[in-house]
C-alpha cells in the first residue's frame, strides 16, 4: 500500500513544482490523481447497490447479515483509506486512530451477552417469546 | 516562528517500517504525528471521539433490539415508498445513501483541487457537496414527517417494539445534525476559498490563525466521517 502511495505522489509532484515555489510546499499534502477518487466513488456506488439489493431480494438469515456486514466493512474501508487518506498517513497516526475502536467491538461482545441475558429473563418472567 | 512550527507541516523525517516506526514517532521529540499538522491531528482525534458517540448509540439500539420480546418493526416495510403505483422497499434510504456518497466524491475532489490552488473549482465542488448535504437533510426531514404522521413516537409505534422510535429518532437525528453542521461549515470554508483567504494566508476571525488549503482537507475529513457513519447506520439500522 505504501509503495503505491509513494509512487503516485512521485507522479504528481512533477506538475506541482512547475507552478509556484510556495505551491510545492502545500502540494506535499495529500496529492493523488482524480481518477483514483472517481474509481473509489464508482466502487462505493456498486457496493451500496449490492447492499440495497440484499434487501430488495429479501435475503434472510446468516446470508443477509454476512453480506450486509461485508459490504459495510468494504465501504467503510474505502472511505477511510482513500477519501480520508489514511492509507498514506504514517502508521503512528493510523494506529492511534484505528486501534481504539477495537474497544467498541469488546463493548459489542459484552452487550450481546448482556442483552441475551435480559431477553432470557424477560421470556422467563414477563412475556411469551417472540 | 513558533506558529509556523505548530500549524505547518514540517519536513517529515524518514519513516522506519512497521512497529519500529510507530515507536520511533511516539518516542520522539515534541510531536508524535510527524507530517500531520495539529489541525488535522485534532480533527482526527475529534472524529475518534465522535466514533465512540455513534458507537454507543448503535450499541444501545442493538441492546434494545436484542433484548426485547416484542417483534421489531421490519425496516424494509416501514421505509418503503409507493412510486408510480409500485411498492418499493427502502427506496428513499437508498437514494439518500447515493446522495451522501456522491457528496463524499465531490468533497474528495475539492480537497484535490484545493491543494492544486484551483480556487474556483475547489469552491464550486464544496458548494456542490453542500447542496448534496442539504438535499440529504431535506429527504431526512421528509422521512421524519412521514413516520411521525404514521404514528411513530419515541415511546411507541403501530408496528412493534416501542424502542424502534427512540432508536430511530436518536440515531438519525444525531446524524442529521452532523450533516447540517457540515453543510454550514462547507459554505463558510467555500466562501473563504473563493475569496482567496488561503492564497494569502489571511487570518481567521475566531482563532486569528492563518488559513491554508489544508483546512479544505480537514473539512473533508469531517464530511467523509459523516458519510462513514451513514454507512454503518444504513447497514445496521435500515438493512439489518
Amino acid at each position: 500500500m505504501t509503495n503505491t502511495a509513494v509512487h503516485m505522489e512521485g507522479q504528481l509532484h512533477a506538475p506541482a513544482h512547475g507552478t509556484v515555489a510556495t505551491a510545492a510546499v502545500h502540494a506535499k499534502g495529500q496529492q493523488h490523481p482524480i481518477k483514483l477518487y472517481l474509481v473509489v466513488w464508482g466502487w462505493l456506488f456498486v457496493l451500496s447497490t449490492c447492499s440495497y439489493l440484499v434487501d430488495y431480494f429479501g435475503l434472510h438469515g446468516y446470508l443477509r447479515w454476512s453480506l450486509i456486514l461485508l459490504f459495510m466493512v468494504l465501504k467503510a474501508g474505502l472511505i477511510v483509506a482513500v477519501f480520508m487518506h489514511m492509507a498514506w498517513e504514517r502508521l503512528a497516526l493510523a494506529y492511534a486512530i484505528l486501534a481504539p475502536p477495537i474497544a467498541v467491538l469488546v463493548f459489542v461482545a459484552i452487550m450481546v451477552l448482556e442483552s441475551e441475558y435480559t431477553h432470557l429473563l424477560r421470556v422467563l418472567f414477563f412475556a411469551s417469546p417472540s | 516562528m513558533a506558529e509556523t512550527a505548530l500549524t505547518h507541516t514540517a519536513e517529515a523525517p524518514e519513516r522506519l517500517p512497521g512497529w519500529r516506526g510507530i515507536a520511533a514517532d511516539w518516542a520522539s521529540d515534541q510531536r508524535a504525528f510527524k507530517n500531520v499538522s495539529w489541525g488535522k491531528a485534532m480533527m482526527w482525534i475529534f472524529l475518534l471521539s465522535d466514533t465512540f458517540i455513534f458507537s454507543c448509540f448503535l450499541l444501545s439500539y442493538m441492546t434494545a433490539r436484542m433484548s426485547t420480546t416484542v417483534p421489531w418493526p421490519n425496516p424494509s416495510e416501514v421505509f418503503a415508498l409507493n412510486f408510480a403505483g409500485k411498492h418499493i422497499p427502502l427506496i428513499l434510504i437508498a437514494i439518500m445513501t447515493f446522495i451522501l456518497i456522491s457528496s463524499s466524491g465531490t468533497m474528495a475532489m475539492a480537497v484535490n483541487f484545493g491543494y492544486r490552488r484551483d480556487r474556483v473549482r475547489t469552491a464550486a465542488l464544496m458548494l456542490v457537496t453542500a447542496a448534496f448535504g442539504a438535499t440529504f437533510v431535506g429527504m431526512q426531514a421528509f422521512e421524519w414527517t412521514k413516520l411521525i404522521r404514521e404514528g411513530v413516537r419515541p415511546w411507541g409505534n403501530p408496528w412493534g417494539a416501542e424502542q424502534f422510535g427512540s432508536s430511530f429518532f436518536m440515531i438519525t437525528g444525531f446524524h442529521g445534525t452532523h450533516v447540517t453542521i457540515g453543510v454550514i461549515f462547507l459554505i463558510a470554508i467555500a466562501r473563504k476559498v473563493l475569496r482567496g483567504d488561503f492564497d494569502v494566508g489571511r487570518r481567521g476571525f475566531f482563532t486569528s490563525r492563518k488559513g491554508y488549503y489544508e483546512i479544505v482537507e480537514i473539512m473533508g475529513l469531517y464530511w467523509h466521517f459523516v458519510d462513514l457513519v451513514w454507512v454503518f447506520i444504513f447497514a445496521l439500522f435500515y438493512l439489518w
